[in-house]
């Protein structure tokens, strides 16, 4: 499959420059003949593909998603080029409202408050870089943050919020501390110390996680949520793949990671127990949790609040969801439909399915209706 | 006499104006063109340092905490507030260590290669510690963090059991240690050293090498008469260039070496950051001015740290050659 696609952007590139050559040389053989084959390569496409480019940047903690994505719909679309440059949300932003990119990929909607230094905010100048029109936050992706864990000898371990706080704050020192004893009553549990790993750079991931201990616990959580891990114990290492892997390498470790990383060590995952039961991560119980959040934006802007303390059986409550940041107009005409066609392609239910192979929740149907419903609306 | 001045002035006119003639274009050429090298050199770096200080001077002044002693890191926000105490303790420790370790060890392998190992040996080698050079510092950063880290582990309990009470060697550590990731940067500039040592030990003038022996000096003796001293002056730029290898290394300190909060420890068994490191691995959020501002304030520290290294190293050579000539 890779290979005919590779195969196929190969000829693609070939008539292509058999094309430019045709068009500096005067009627011989040659040229005829190669355009002759560029019009049956371009030919061959049927006419509801797309075609054009499109720019993507930004978050990391999607890239996956949208790389898995763009490779299955520009095997729809072959003459559409999609690329996503992963380069962190912040940049993504930056880049976007800068206009270099078409669409902005963020862990966090844009900012309405102002930015430092009285500075315009993100949402303003989104708006700019929209010719005055309103940048919209569509919810495409989420993925679920898995509480990994290596203790020889425990395969299950339920944890409540405020347990969880309390490890990595560093209140609770061994995996055999009464608090998780409580909770997994019939495991045994080791007197391992506890090594607590954290993400050493700054990440949505830390964020999101810190938003959700801030929410469900804030009693043992009491810093302000940001990209930098507030914790004072254990070790930071530097983005997912390394806080997995010190997870792994030690006996007694726990971090917060993004769950395709936690599957891709093989690493246990916690089961979280918000008051409701203790709930196993899954691509469903997690997408049921962006279904809970609470809408915050305006029409179509779907910048989601997600209720971290929610006690509804069978959620999973620690997600990231991360958005696309779009132009609710003003994009030029070609783009637009690119976009909105990728977008959409996105949203599918078909698409979310596929994305759970690799680590992420699954929106549900009510999500998705809202989601193109925006779509639609973009012009 | 008068026919002595008469043929040197006919001698002389001539030549000069041939050698004049040939000498102003080519000349002119070589000279604008090398006129020109050194002058973009210079450029580059005025460059370079004014770019640094425009862009962090701003940050700076708004900056509440103090810059030089500080520990916190919070460049964001409305009352940003960052210092790199840490930053330059990491950044120092880390590369005298991965020096100590590795200045030794270049020496015996470039004496080795000079005066010991059997000249047909010494070719490949040389080119085996030169192979060395040209593994980029992701390669070493990837290998280090896993497969190396494992073996240090055992390593570094060990010294840490023995010398535990001397404040550097003190626990508990983690395997992600500024020990371990010193290590690595010592494997890295190892070859750099070692190259340019064996050159300039190979320089060593025989007459210096068989006076020694004709006093009746053994092998020993010759090197540590002859061969070390004449190449001390080399040896010390070598390590300078190694250092400042280690100095601004980024992603292999990246990879190995574990970010560690809390009180502050002298011990190299505790995790850090060095300044390139938590440059790189903040780069992807730099979403204000102001915020980026800070980092590139810690790069100019990098900056000025690496022009002092290279500077206290000219003037020990300078010295250096002064006693041995």
């Amino acid at each position: 499959m890779k290979l005919s696609r590779t195969a196929r952007l190969g000829g693609l590139a070939l008539a292509g420059s058999l094309a430019l050559v045709a068009c500096g040389s005067d009627n011989n053989s040659s040229s005829d003949s190669s355009s002759t084959s560029g019009a049956a390569a371009s030919g061959s496409s049927s006419a509801a593909a797309l075609s054009g480019s499109l720019d993507g940047e930004g978050s990391t903690a999607q890239k996956n998603a949208i790389d898995e994505a763009i490779a299955t719909f520009t095997q729809n679309n072959p003459n559409a080029k999609v690329s996503y440059n992963a380069t962190g949300s912040g940049a993504g932003i930056k880049s976007f409202n800068g206009g270099q990119v078409d669409w902005a990929g963020s862990d966090s909607a844009l900012k309405t408050d102002p930015g430092d230094g009285g500075a315009a905010s993100e949402t303003d100048a989104a708006k700019q870089r929209c010719s005055g029109n309103d940048a919209w936050n569509l919810p495409l992706v989420a993925g679920p943050i898995s509480v990994g864990y290596n203790v020889q000898g425990v395969d299950k371990l339920v944890l409540t919020p405020s347990v969880i706080a309390q490890i990595f704050l560093g209140k609770i020192t061994t995996w055999n501390d009464p608090a998780i004893a409580k909770l997994n009553s019939g495991a045994t549990l080791p007197s391992t110390k506890i090594s607590v790993f954290y993400r050493s750079d700054e990440s949505g991931t830390t964020e999101n996680f810190e938003k959700y201990l801030a929410g469900a616990a804030p009693a043992d959580f009491t810093a302000k949520p940001s990209k930098v891990w507030a914790g004072k114990t254990g070790q930071g290492a530097a983005k997912s793949a390394g806080v997995a892997q010190g997870v792994k390498s030690t006996d007694g470790g726990v971090g917060y990671v993004e769950w395709s990383n936690a599957k891709d060590n093989k690493l246990g995952v916690a089961q979280v127990d918000n008051g409701g039961g203790a709930v196993e991560l899954s691509a469903e119980s997690a997408g049921k949790a962006v279904e809970a959040a609470q809408p915050a934006g305006q029409g179509n802007d779907l910048r989601l609040k997600l209720d971290h303390a929610t006690k509804t059986p069978g959620v999973y409550p620690i997600v990231l969801v991360t958005y696309e940041i779009v132009c609710s107009k003003g994009l030029a005409a070609d783009k637009t439909a690119l976009l909105k066609g990728f977008l959409k392609y996105v949203a599918q239910a078909d698409t979310q399915k596929g994305l759970a192979d690799i680590g992420y929740a699954t929106l549900p149907d009510a999500v998705l209706s809202k989601v193109n419903t925006a779509i639609d609306a973009i012009s | 006499m008068s026919s002595t001045t008469g043929r040197s002035e006919i001698d002389a006119s001539p030549s000069g104006d041939l050698a004049g003639s040939t000498r102003r274009i080519g000349d002119r050429v070589f000279a604008g063109l090398s006129v020109g090298s050194g002058a973009f050199v210079v450029v580059v770096i005025a460059a370079v340092a004014i770019f640094l200080l425009v862009r962090a001077v701003p940050s700076l002044a708004h900056n509440q905490a103090d810059f030089l002693t500080s520990r916190v890191w919070n460049p964001g926000g409305a009352s940003p507030a960052f210092g790199i105490a840490d930053l330059l303790w990491v950044t120092v420790i880390s590369s005298i260590v991965a020096m100590v370790v590795a200045v030794p060890i270049s020496i015996g392998v470039a004496l080795f290669l000079t005066e010991y190992v059997p000249a047909r040996l010494a070719r490949p080698f040389a080119a085996a510690i030169d192979l060395l050079a040209a593994v980029p510092s992701i390669v070493y950063g990837l290998w280090g963090a896993y497969v190396v880290l494992d073996y240090l582990d055992s390593v570094q309990t060990w010294i840490g059991d023995a010398f535990g009470w001397i404040p550097v060697f003190s626990g508990p550590g983690i395997p992600n240690s500024i020990f371990a990731g010193s290590v690595i940067l010592s494997i890295m500039i190892l070859p750099i050293v070692t190259a340019l040592s064996r050159e300039v030990f190979a320089q060593t003038p025989a007459a210096h090498k068989e006076a020694a022996l004709a006093l009746g000096a053994t092998r020993w003796e010759v090197v540590r008469t002859a061969v070390l001293p004449f190449g001390r002056p080399g040896v010390i730029s070598a390590s300078m260039l190694g250092l400042g290898r280690a100095l601004g290394e980024t992603i292999a300190v990246l990879f190995i070496i574990n970010v560690v909060r809390g009180d502050f420890s002298w011990s190299l068994f505790t995790g850090g950051e060095t300044f390139a490191s938590r440059i790189a691995r903040d780069a992807g959020e730099f979403d204000t001015p102001e915020k980026t501002g800070a980092y590139i304030a810690a790069g100019l520290v990098l900056f000025l740290l690496t022009f002092a290294v290279n500077a206290v190293a000219r003037v020990v050579i300078e010295r250096r050659k002064a006693f041995t000539e």
